[in-house]
């Protein structure tokens, strides 16, 4: 079967390979300049160069991919996360240019890329949103008028937003001009000044489901994932099942997902993201958006299940039915994943970009799995993202697998750039980790006390 | 007393936007200059309230850690 092109680099590139591998599907990495001899590219059958480094020009650049398709033959692009995972365009292209595009169709791309149109397809399908207001009047009186309806404390969201930007909580209405102007000022730097209303989640966890839709009208949920430990609203941590998810909570979720997976024609691989107020219930988590491809966090769902979602991706792609009921799939044990991030936990987690001159993970075992993108001696250049592997424990049960995980990382060392594999060992041994009375804020919260007792680094 | 100081990139990065240029006035901690280093936006800050007197580096300019990408005048 195949081949397929993998639009991506790093470990997801070299995660996708391998499963190629083992489905005998060939696969075909593309490369930027400065990843010629990178990790994802030894992964793969076959390797195209795609341009500079700079990822307009290589990895975010359409006409350069659809050309490396074409040299090598491929009849399949896989996209990966990031990069052109999102871009309805992409998708469009590659169908244009011949190509099966793995991931739904470029109308449901579309559909659930714009915050607000997802929105209205939730609360269409019965899907509880957030009480907002999108900011139709962007006055200074409505937006007030709008935050006092929707009751303090609210969030100040910049429309062209993401990733944390233009984002200011507001618990009183006395503060609120002061931090409207603060989230416009930032927001007008990324080209849009334009905010919205949002109730703040005070104690917010962050809850997903994984979808798999067939292109024959099955969808099925493959449970929650809570991704709850994050960073400037990245996440770096994510276990499955949900510590205090009942199963009557994880079907009434699991129905949402799917529901709307449905409403919109979904296909292939997606994620629902909710945002719930701590203790879990049903009347108090709320959609939040649906990223329509694999998602980095995957394998703590695939350890818990046993299956493999990117074959599952490949085999939807193909036209192949899904052969399970929802009843068939498995909940076993519990996994948590760390993602090791070339970041200093030390300087507010500020990216550390140079040469790794070593680095030594742990080999993987039963329960443990190690998806890397990088070896010692290559460089983490500014221009991409600071992931270097992740790190997966499994175990019967949620105590040991983050014991498991932790334990791993004190095997993660790094020369050449900051690793946080310390830092995430601390925050699993955490008794609000263990507990799981973990919230949004955690991480940055408890930063300074979890560096205390992070294990010091050898000399 | 005027004090001039000069903004040094805390990290390897490519320099996203100017935020303020020369002859700017700033309140203490709005940003001078938008590093971007792996896929995040790292504001530089204006560290205390006063004025741009130089931008020293262009957009889209690749900057080391260290290196002087601004002079402030408090």
């Amino acid at each position: 079967m195949g081949p397929v092109l993998i639009a991506n680099r790093g470990e997801i590139a070299a995660r996708i390979a391998r499963t190629c591998r083992r489905l005998n599907w060939r696969s075909i990495a593309v490369f930027s300049d400065v990843d010629a001899s990178a990790l994802h590219v030894a992964a793969a059958d076959l390797a195209e160069p795609i341009g500079p480094a700079h990822p307009r020009e290589s990895y975010l650049c359409i006409p350069a991919i659809l050309a490396a398709a074409k040299r090598a033959g491929a009849l399949y692009v896989h996209p990966g996360y990031g990069f052109l995972s999102e871009n309805a365009a992409f998708a469009e292209a590659c169908a244009a240019s011949g190509l099966i595009f793995i991931g739904p169709p470029p109308g449901v791309i579309r559909a659930m890329g714009g915050k607000a149109q997802a929105r209205l397809l939730a609360e269409a399908n019965g899907v509880a949103c957030l009480p907002g207001d999108p900011g139709v009047d962007q006055s200074e009186a409505a937006l007030l008028a709008a935050a006092e309806r929707i009751g303090f404390p609210v969030m100040i969201k910049a429309i062209g937003g993401g990733g944390g930007r233009g984002m200011r909580r507001v618990a009183h209405a006395a503060d609120f001009a002061a931090a409207l102007a603060a989230a416009r000022r930032e927001a007008e730097i990324f080209g849009d000044d334009r905010v919205m209303i949002e109730k703040l989640v005070v104690d917010a966890r962050h809850i997903e489901v994984q979808i798999l839709a067939d292109a024959h009208g099955h969808v099925l949920h493959l449970h929650e994932r809570d991704c709850t430990l994050q960073r400037r609203h990245q996440k770096l941590v994510e276990e499955c099942p949900a510590p205090g998810m009942d199963a009557a909570l994880r079907a009434e979720l699991g129905r949402r997902a799917c529901a709307l997976a449905r409403a919109v024609g979904y296909v292939g691989a997606g994620t629902v993201e909710f945002i719930a107020q701590a203790p879990l219930q049903a009347d108090r988590i709320w959609f939040m958006e649906m990223n329509t491809r694999l998602q980095v966090e995957h394998p703590v769902t695939e350890m818990v299940t046993g299956l493999d979602l990117v074959e599952w991706q490949l085999r939807i792609a193909a036209g192949e039915a899904l052969p399970f009921a929802q009843s068939d799939i498995r909940l076993n044990g519990h996994a948590v994943e760390a993602r090791l991030c070339a970041e200093d936990p030390a300087r507010q987690f500020l990216p550390s970009p140079g040469r790794l001159a070593a680095l030594e993970l742990p080999d993987e075992a039963v329960g443990l799995r190690v998806d890397a993108g990088f070896r010692a001696g290559d460089m983490l250049t500014p221009y991409y993202d600071s992931l270097i592997a992740k790190v997966i424990a499994h175990a019967p049960t949620r105590g040991e697998a983050l014991e498991r995980l932790a334990q791993a990382l004190d095997q993660c060392r790094a020369e050449g750039v900051r690793l946080n594999a310390n830092f995430l060992a601390a925050a699993l041994r955490s008794p609000e980790m263990r507990e799981g009375r973990m919230t949004t804020q955690f991480l940055e919260a408890a930063r300074k006390r979890l560096l205390e007792s992070a294990v010091k680094e050898p000399a | 007393m005027a004090e001039t100081i000069t903004i040094r990139a805390e990290i390897g990065a490519s320099v996203w936007k100017i935020a303020a240029h020369a002859g700017t006035a700033l309140a203490e901690d709005d940003p001078i200059i938008i590093l971007e280093s792996m896929k995040l936006e790292i504001p530089v800050m204006a560290p205390h309230a006063g004025v741009v007197m130089e931008i020293l580096v262009a957009e889209g300019q690749q900057v080391e850690e260290g290196q002087a990408v601004a002079i402030f005048r408090r």
